[in-house]
């Protein structure tokens, strides 16, 4: 990327400079090698990969996938390989092909286990940011637990915030009565940035067997159609916190991704479009210095919150 | 792996819900039979996964069955016009395993990609047998073809109407003395020829997929050598690694 881009598209989340505001979002974008052997992922400004639990997991039964308008269910129920395997086999390969800081997406079940995996990646030299997910609509007696009410937000964030060096960045769910109470528990908690939406949870009927599509009956509902509820929460919770804001949810295209800063966000995030377009987010890096001019946008840093 | 665009070439009908599309383009990426393709469609956010059923220099075949909405958008195409495909995608069945006499089993959607994989093997110097297992005779395609590829085909209808009634593994006899087994079909299907085949073989999953690359965890399954993908280390499972869960 040539210096006068960097220039224009270039932001700093956390303390770090990035080329770019565009992070495949975790879940879509697997520990980023696999994408590499489509594209040189060293375009992004980072990405966040797969959500990482203390022990390896397979997840929710099949089928974990539904078509929905505009958008899809997923319920893959955090399936990643664990820490020791992320830290041993993941991190190594992808240093193979990505030269940048990566966001370490981790989850939990329990206080124990969120402090214990982010302790232990906050450790790892490639690791930039980690990206603390009590949002996981997926599974039950965690994830998303910690993270729809303000007080146990603040519990396991003050926690992780005393073992980790690295900027902490606090990923939560819309599936709550205020986004702005629990935005202002995790930055009071020590939260150096939030991330928002995750999936909101839907569901799907199957007509022919008259029985939920996903095996485990709700899913977490992306893709475009989520877009307009994303660009809600990201306006009121960057209005209400100081600390930077990472938008998503339904990104997919560079028009969203300016309409996303305008509302607040610092970064973008690009989930389930990752799944339909393989090469999305280079696509949409590539097409933004054009709309740019099109809206007489000389550099992304100045229209964060533009919208306010 | 390649995203680029084909045109359609034609489309018609093999039975009252079965459509064979042919499409122009770069087919440079389908590397083995049992591979399958990934089709955006106007008005669907999912890609539809359909398996190849033939790919030739520029030319794509897919035989599929009208399901949902996907799929009868498909069936309404005709040519000319232009459509977004992934392709070379999954791992496809390995030919070097068969042996000199393999027997092919198919049942309904699981048939097409057969058609491939036997064109293969008899170019290989292969002698092949295949059994193709049908609900009824109105629901029969493709016989002609895979015997017009030299292959001996047995035919079979759960309520007789064509061929030997009942299901592909009361046609055994027919196969012979078979020295490997390839399967795809509806997951029922798989299971009874796993138990039914006295070989080793190769068999050919089902999943409903988010992305068919490997990238959403959508397509899981368990096998003896750990969490595989359907759509990226699948379709095609060694009979040797394959767990039945359901």
């Amino acid at each position: 990327m040539g210096e006068v881009t960097k220039a224009r598209l270039g932001v700093n989340l956390c303390g770090i400079d990035i080329d770019n505001p565009i992070i495949p979002a975790s879940g879509t974008f697997g520990y980023g090698y696999e994408f590499a052997e489509l594209y040189d992922i060293n375009v992004l400004g980072t990405f966040s990969f797969k959500g990482t639990t203390r022990e390896a997991r397979f997840g929710n039964p099949t089928p974990r996938i539904a078509e929905c308008p505009s958008g899809m269910l997923n319920a893959v129920g955090l399936q990643n390989p664990g820490v020791d395997a992320v830290v041993t086999k993941e991190l190594p390969r992808l240093k193979a092909v990505f030269d940048k800081p990566v966001m370490a997406n981790v989850s939990g079940f329990s206080l124990d286990e969120y402090v214990e995996v982010s302790s232990r990646l906050d450790r790892e030299e490639q690791v930039g940011w980690i990206e603390l997910n009590i949002s996981c609509p997926n599974v039950h007696g965690g994830g998303m637990a910690f993270g729809t009410c303000a007080g146990s937000a603040e519990t396991v964030v003050k926690a992780v915030r005393d073992v980790v060096k690295k900027p902490l960045i606090v990923k939560f769910s819309p599936n709550v009565t205020d986004i702005v109470e629990i935005a202002k528990a995790v930055e009071a908690a020590g939260a150096d940035g939030v991330s928002l939406i995750n999936t909101l949870l839907g569901m799907r009927i199957d007509l022919r067997k008259k029985k939920p599509l996903l095996a485990n009956t709700t899913g977490g509902y992306s893709g475009a159609a989520v877009f307009p509820v994303a660009v809600r929460m990201v306006y009121q919770v960057s209005k209400a916190v100081k600390i930077p804001v990472v938008g998503m949810g339904g990104v997919s295209c560079a028009e969203d991704v300016i309409e996303m800063m305008l509302a607040g966000a610092t970064a973008v995030e690009v989930g389930a479009e990752n799944l339909r377009n393989p090469f999305a987010c280079r696509d949409i890096i590539a097409a933004l210095p054009e709309v740019m001019d099109k809206y007489n946008i000389n550099t992304l840093k100045e229209i964060i919150g533009g919208a306010h | 792996m390649k995203q680029s665009f084909f045109t359609v070439k034609d489309n018609i009908a093999l039975t009252h819900d079965i459509m064979k599309m042919t499409l122009l383009g770069d087919t440079g990426d389908i590397t083995s039979p049992g591979q399958f393709v990934n089709i955006l469609l106007d008005g669907m956010y999912l890609r539809r996964p359909i398996s190849v059923n033939d790919a030739e220099e520029d030319t794509l075949t897919l035989i599929y069955k009208i399901v949902g909405k996907g799929t009868e958008k498909m069936s309404k195409m005709g040519a000319g016009e232009e459509l977004d495909i992934l392709t070379g995608l999954g791992n496809g069945y390995d030919t070097k395993k068969s042996g000199g006499r393999p027997l092919l089993i198919g049942g309904g959607v699981g048939v097409p990609p057969l058609y491939m994989l036997a064109k293969q093997l008899i170019g290989e110097g292969k002698d092949v047998t295949v059994i193709l297992g049908f609900r009824s005779a109105r629901d029969v395609f493709y016989k002609d073809e895979f015997e017009a590829l030299g292959a001996k085909v047995c035919v079979t209808t759960e309520d007789g109407s064509a061929g030997i009634k009942g299901f592909v593994t009361n046609a055994f006899d027919f196969a012979g003395d078979y020295t490997y087994t390839y399967c795809c079909g509806p997951e029922p299907m798989l299971r009874a020829v796993y138990n039914a085949s006295k070989t080793s073989g190769q068999y050919s999953f089902e999943e409903r997929m988010g992305c068919g690359f490997g990238a959403c965890m959508g397509c899981s399954c368990k096998t003896l050598y750990g969490n595989k993908r359907i759509c990226k280390d699948g379709p095609v499972l060694e009979k040797e690694e394959i767990v039945w869960e359901k």
